[in-house]
Parts: structure tokens; C-alpha cells; sequence
């Protein structure tokens, strides 16, 4: 069990979005710390997706609180480019930019975003590829690799922002089953390593073995939040039926 | 067939054609310009732009060129406005061009899919950047079959300048008919001439879309 | 300045002359359309044929008669088969004869798309609940290929009529030549006319144009969803 770093790197208090008349996310509360590997799990269609969204600005809120490094970035609406690059998102169906070689998918952000220099950039993304052993496909094209190998880079180029979070929407769902496990892997290494995550997830055992906390979300709203083994524990333990019906 | 005729007018036809492709040349860039902008405006909503844009759209789709260079170039010249041939023939191409350019890169504006968008928007990229780096490139590989099409479509609506008295090579033809009566060889240089200006361009946008879609589109 | 000189267009018969000119040039459209209707739907299903020859001697008509402009077309035909043939057409004819082979092609190549982007599996999968082949072309096949296709053809239709301006060119007397011999008419009384009869003729155009092109939009609405 990890030491809980008492630095609150993203703070939620009272997110509400509506869609239309429908509240998709009901008043969801959710602190963050360094360091801090957070599952969000939850039946399909219940907002965890949209609450990840929420948090790089890619969906409005209409009411609540979103705190980075105890500074409010909601209703930032011109400068969410820059809280952009603090935050590292990783899709489900990776976006990697299918006109750019991978090397430059990984350098534009660091390059254009944040203004640093191609050089340093450049030594950073090729040591990170060399990390998930995917140095030597840095000039081959997008539609040349396989799923697990556009993931992998896909986190890699979020990686390379240096954020201070990073947000994982069900990254593993469109992913042959051979593939999902090395992707897992690297997202492991990076938990070990201290990165703060928030995690969306269908994979079990991975949030078993990732997660310092799991949220668990149903219909909007935060239904329930332990550690992981008091979560798993419970299910075989037969307490939390509810919860777990959904399993 | 009057071999000698036809060799003793191959000059002319080449001068023709030299008029011919440098029209075609500054009708096509400046409808792809204008069509670029026109898309542009559009695809961001700008405020009475976009309303002025698609009156425009509107009027040159349903209009033939020829009504359209006549207006310009004889319309006008009678209310005091002279405009000379070469401007209004460019003009024209431009005007006629450019929406069906507009509609070209608006399809491939389209086509960006909003997870891209939404990828680039999270590395942090300005919308400016997220333009230039992610969305304008895709939209042009998209774009590149209609507009190479377009291209083709405007050198052979270049034939319509000679109505304004252009020395292209319609006009040429048309001259040397009505001079000599040697139809067979006139026509005859006149559709080698055209098909030698088009085939080539036909064939090289073939080339510049297998190019573009193998720079490995698709995820 | 008193005279505007667009009271030109609407003295005497001028308008009625400029409409029935306006009216050549559609009737020319019209034949063509006829034609491409018809001849069109054969030549696509000619286009999708097993015998490599005759997909050949269909792709080469289409080929040539897009590369070569259409007012070179209308050359050829109006003096080039008097010439080398000793056939006398008349520019009507002559355009009519253009416009149709034009039609025919693009409309040829439109039906051929239509057919050629089915999905295989609506065949098999009509088949499969138990329809003959020939309930599923009536009622699957066939509705699915119309709707791809009529957006297209009414561009088609739309842009013979556009071209059609172009047989001034070859001397038929149409709006175009009507508005010039009504400029030339009043050229002394009122040199501004000029200004006035083109932009009507401009008018004219858009105004036959823009309806059919905005259907077209709205059958394509229509049927996207």
C-alpha cells in the first residue's frame, strides 16, 4: 500500500453536467494526490467516460469544480490549451495522427505546444520509445503498426508532455486480447514509477493490481470508493451485493 | 490532308496553347485560394462571411462562365467599366473556380473526424495549430481528387475565353476555319493540342493522389 | 441619368424573345437528359459487364469524350462532319447529338458507381430470408441505387444546362445571341443595355439553376437519414 502523498494534484467538488435535461453526472466528488493511481469502474453508459472528458475541458460542466495543482481550470474556455498540456489523455482508439511518423506524432505537442527545443524533445521521445521497445518503429506510419503498438505510442506521446496527471479512457476496450496485456504493462511501469493516473477500465485483474483506489460510478454519481482489496474483498466476502451485481 | 498547312500552323497553336496554360494556371491557384478561404469561413462559422460566402457558392454554380465573362467583359464595358480580356478571363475562372474548390475542401474539412480534433485539443495544441498541423493536412489528402478534377475542369473551360476574343486555341482553330476552309487539319491540331495540354495533367494528379493517400492514411 | 437602360429588357418583345431563346437551350438540355436517362442506365450496366472488352470500348468513350472539351466536341461535330463526311447538320442537331453523347457518358459512369459501391451482402442477405433475386433488385438492390444516384444526375442535369450556353458559339440562336441583338438594336438609344441584358441573362440562368440544384440538396437530406 503506497504512501498517500498529501499533494492534491486534481480536486473535483460537485461536477454536474447535463445533457441536454438529462444530468448525466450527477455531483461527483474526487481528489487526486501525487503519486495516486485512481480506477473509475462502472456499468457502460453511466458517465465515466464524460467525467474523464470533463476533466481536459473536452466537455463543458455546467456546475462544480475542477481544481489542478489547487488552481481552478474549469471555465478556462481560451485557455484550456495550456492546462491541456499538464493533463496526458489516452484514448480508446489511440488518435495517433495518421499523416505524421510516429517520432513526429510524439514531438508535436513538446514542439509546437509547449515551445521547447526539437533537440532535447526529440531525446526524450526517443528514450521513451526505447522504454516500450518501440525505438526503431519511430519513422514507420501509423497504419503500419498493430493496435497494441498504437497504444502504446499513444501514451508514450501524452507521456511526453511531462503531465502531471494522466487520464486513460478505456484504452484496452478496442484491443485484440493478445495486445491488452502489454499495453497493461506499460501502464503498470508507469504507476510504479509514481505517475499520477486516473483510470478507466473494464480489465479487473489490471485494476486489482493497479489501483491504490477504486471509484466505482453508477448513473452520475459516486456509488462507492475503497481500496482495492477491500473492494475485491468484498465481493467474495458476499458484502456489497449491489455493487457487485454489476460484475 | 494538307501536311504542309498543318506544320506551318503549329506555331500558332503552340502560342495557343502557351496562353491557354498560363490562364489555367492563374484560374486554377486563385480559385484554389479563394476556395480555401471560402471553406475556411465556413467551417468556422465567421458571422456575415459565411452568409456572403454561400450567396457566392450559389451564384457561380448556377451559372455558365460564358454568361459570366460576357457580363464582365461586354456587361460592363458599356457602364463605363472596361475590363480587358486576359483580367476578366482569369476573373472568371477564379470566380467559377472557386466554389467548386470551396466544395472540395469543405468535404475534406469534414472529414477530419472529431476524435482527432479532440486528440490534438489534448496535447495542448492552439486552434490555430490544431489547423495547421492536423486538420489542414488530412482535409487536403481528402480534398486532393476534387480539386485535381477541378484542375481538369477549369483547363478545358479555358476553351469558353476564346467567346471574348482571347487568342486561345479555340479561337485559333476557329480563325484559321474561317480563313483557309482547311477544316480537317485544323481540328485535327486542335484536339491533339487539348488532349496534349490534358492527358499529362490527368495523369500527373493520378500520380499526386496515389502519393498523398499512400502517406499512409487511416488508423 | 434618366434611362436606366434595364426599361430595354422589358420593351416590346424583348423579354418574350430573350425566354424563347432561353427555351433552345433548354430544349437541347431536355434532349440530352432524355437521352442520358436512358442510354445512361444501359451504358452503366454495359460498364459493369464480364467481357474485358466491352468494359474497355465503354471506359475509352467515356475517357474521350470528358478529356476533349465540350465546345471542341461541338466543333467537331458542327463543322468537322461537314467537312470530312459531307453530312450537313445543323448546330440544333449538331449540339443535340453532343450534349446526348455527353449525357449518356456521365450518366453511364454515375449508374456504373451506383451499382459497383452495393454492398455485396444486400444480395446474399435478401436471398437469405427468403426473397427471389428478383423481389431482392426490386426492392433492396434497386431503391438503394436510385437513391445514390439521383443527387448526381440532377447535378448532371444542372450542368447540361449550363453548357448548353456554349452553342452560341456555334451559331444557334439562343438567349445569348437574342440579348446581343437586342443590345445592337439600342446600342444608340441606350449604350448601357449592354450592362442590363447580360445580368438578366445572368439572372435567367440562376434562376432556371439554383431551384433544381436546392432539390437536389433536399432529396439528398432527405434520404441521408
Amino acid at each position: 500500500m503506497k504512501k498517500k502523498s498529501p499533494e492534491k494534484v486534481l480536486e473535483v467538488k460537485g461536477l454536474k453536467k447535463f445533457y441536454g435535461e438529462s444530468e448525466i453526472l450527477q455531483g461527483i466528488d474526487l481528489a487526486v494526490h501525487r503519486g495516486e493511481v485512481v480506477v473509475i469502474l462502472g456499468p457502460s453508459g453511466c458517465g465515466k467516460s464524460t467525467f474523464l472528458r470533463c476533466l481536459n475541458g473536452l466537455e463543458e460542466i455546467q456546475q462544480g469544480e475542477i481544481r489542478l495543482n489547487g488552481e481552478q481550470i474549469n471555465g478556462a474556455v481560451n485557455g484550456w490549451h495550456r492546462v491541456r498540456q499538464k493533463i496526458g489523455m489516452v484514448f480508446q482508439n489511440y488518435e495517433l495522427f495518421p499523416h505524421m511518423t510516429i517520432l513526429e506524432n510524439i514531438l508535436l505537442g513538446p514542439i509546437k505546444a509547449q515551445g521547447r527545443k526539437r533537440s532535447e524533445a526529440k531525446e526524450q521521445a526517443e528514450k521513451l520509445l526505447e522504454r516500450i521497445g518501440l525505438l526503431d518503429k519511430r519513422d514507420a506510419y501509423p497504419a503500419q503498426l498493430s493496435g497494441g503498438q498504437k497504444q502504446r505510442v499513444a501514451i508514450v506521446r501524452a507521456l511526453c508532455m511531462n503531465p502531471e496527471i494522466m487520464l486513460f479512457d478505456e484504452v484496452t476496450a478496442s484491443l485484440d486480447p493478445e495486445m491488452v496485456r502489454e499495453v497493461l504493462d506499460v501502464m503498470l511501469e508507469l504507476a510504479q514509477q509514481g505517475m499520477t493516473m486516473v483510470i478507466v477500465t473494464h480489465e479487473m485483474n489490471f485494476a486489482r493490481a493497479v489501483a491504490d483506489r477504486i471509484v466505482f460510478v453508477d448513473q452520475g454519481l459516486i456509488v462507492e470508493r475503497a481500496a482495492p482489496e477491500i473492494f475485491f474483498h468484498a465481493a467474495s466476502d458476499g458484502a456489497g451485493p449491489q455493487v457487485l451485481a454489476y460484475f | 490532308m494538307d501536311y504542309a498547312f498543318v506544320a506551318a500552323s503549329i506555331p500558332l497553336f503552340i502560342k495557343a496553347a502557351e496562353l491557354t496554360l498560363v490562364l489555367a494556371f492563374w484560374g486554377i491557384s486563385l480559385s484554389l485560394a479563394v476556395g480555401l478561404a471560402c471553406a475556411l469561413v465556413l467551417y468556422y462559422r465567421i458571422r456575415v462571411f459565411d452568409k456572403i460566402t454561400v450567396v457566392y457558392i450559389e451564384l457561380s454554380r448556377n451559372t455558365p462562365l460564358l454568361i459570366q465573362l460576357f457580363f464582365l467583359y461586354y456587361g460592363f464595358a458599356k457602364i463605363g467599366i472596361k475590363f480587358e480580356a486576359y483580367t476578366c478571363a482569369v476573373f472568371g475562372l477564379a470566380f467559377l473556380g472557386g466554389s467548386y474548390m470551396a466544395e472540395a475542401f469543405r468535404a475534406g474539412l469534414e472529414a477530419v473526424t472529431k476524435s482527432q480534433i479532440e486528440s490534438g485539443l489534448s496535447l495542448g495544441l492552439t486552434r490555430s495549430q490544431l489547423m495547421r498541423y492536423i486538420i489542414l493536412p488530412q482535409a487536403f489528402a481528402v480534398a486532393v481528387p476534387a480539386l485535381g478534377a477541378n484542375a481538369i475542369f477549369l483547363l478545358k473551360e479555358t476553351s469558353v475565353v476564346s467567346a471574348i476574343a482571347l487568342a486561345d486555341l479555340m479561337f485559333v482553330a476557329k480563325d484559321l476555319i474561317g480563313m483557309y476552309y482547311k477544316t480537317t487539319e485544323v481540328l485535327l491540331l486542335l484536339v491533339l493540342f487539348y488532349l496534349a495540354l490534358l492527358l499529362p495533367l490527368s495523369m500527373m494528379l493520378t500520380y499526386i493522389e496515389r502519393r498523398v493517400r499512400h502517406a499512409g492514411l487511416g488508423n | 441619368m434618366p434611362d436606366w437602360g434595364i426599361s430595354v429588357v422589358f420593351e416590346g418583345q424583348n423579354f418574350s424573345r430573350l425566354l424563347i431563346g432561353l427555351l433552345v437551350s433548354l430544349r437541347i438540355a431536355a434532349v440530352a437528359v432524355f437521352f442520358a436517362a436512358v442510354g445512361g442506365v444501359v451504358l452503366g450496366l454495359l460498364m459493369t459487364s464480364h467481357c474485358r472488352l466491352v468494359r474497355w470500348a465503354c471506359r475509352l468513350y467515356l475517357e474521350a469524350i470528358r478529356i476533349i472539351p465540350i465546345l471542341v466536341w461541338l466543333f467537331l461535330f458542327y463543322f468537322g462532319l461537314t467537312k470530312i463526311f459531307q453530312i450537313h447538320l445543323s448546330a440544333e442537331i449538331a449540339a443535340d447529338i453532343v450534349f446526348s453523347l455527353w449525357g449518356i457518358a456521365e450518366m453511364g459512369d454515375l449508374v456504373r458507381g451506383a451499382v459497383t459501391s452495393m454492398p455485396r451482402h444486400q444480395l446474399e442477405s435478401g436471398m437469405a430470408i427468403g426473397l427471389t433475386k428478383l423481389q431482392v433488385y426490386r426492392h433492396v438492390i434497386i431503391p438503394q441505387a436510385v437513391r445514390r444516384l439521383i443527387p448526381s444526375a440532377i447535378n448532371l442535369a444542372t450542368r447540361l444546362i449550363k453548357t448548353t450556353s456554349l452553342v452560341v458559339l456555334i451559331g444557334v440562336v439562343e438567349v445569348l445571341k437574342v440579348g446581343q441583338q437586342i443590345i445592337e438594336v439600342s446600342i444608340l438609344k441606350t449604350p448601357t443595355a449592354s450592362f442590363w441584358v447580360y445580368a438578366i441573362i445572368f439572372l435567367l440562368y440562376f434562376i432556371v439553376c439554383w431551384p433544381i440544384s436546392l432539390y437536389s440538396k433536399k432529396l439528398e437530406r432527405k434520404w441521408q437519414s
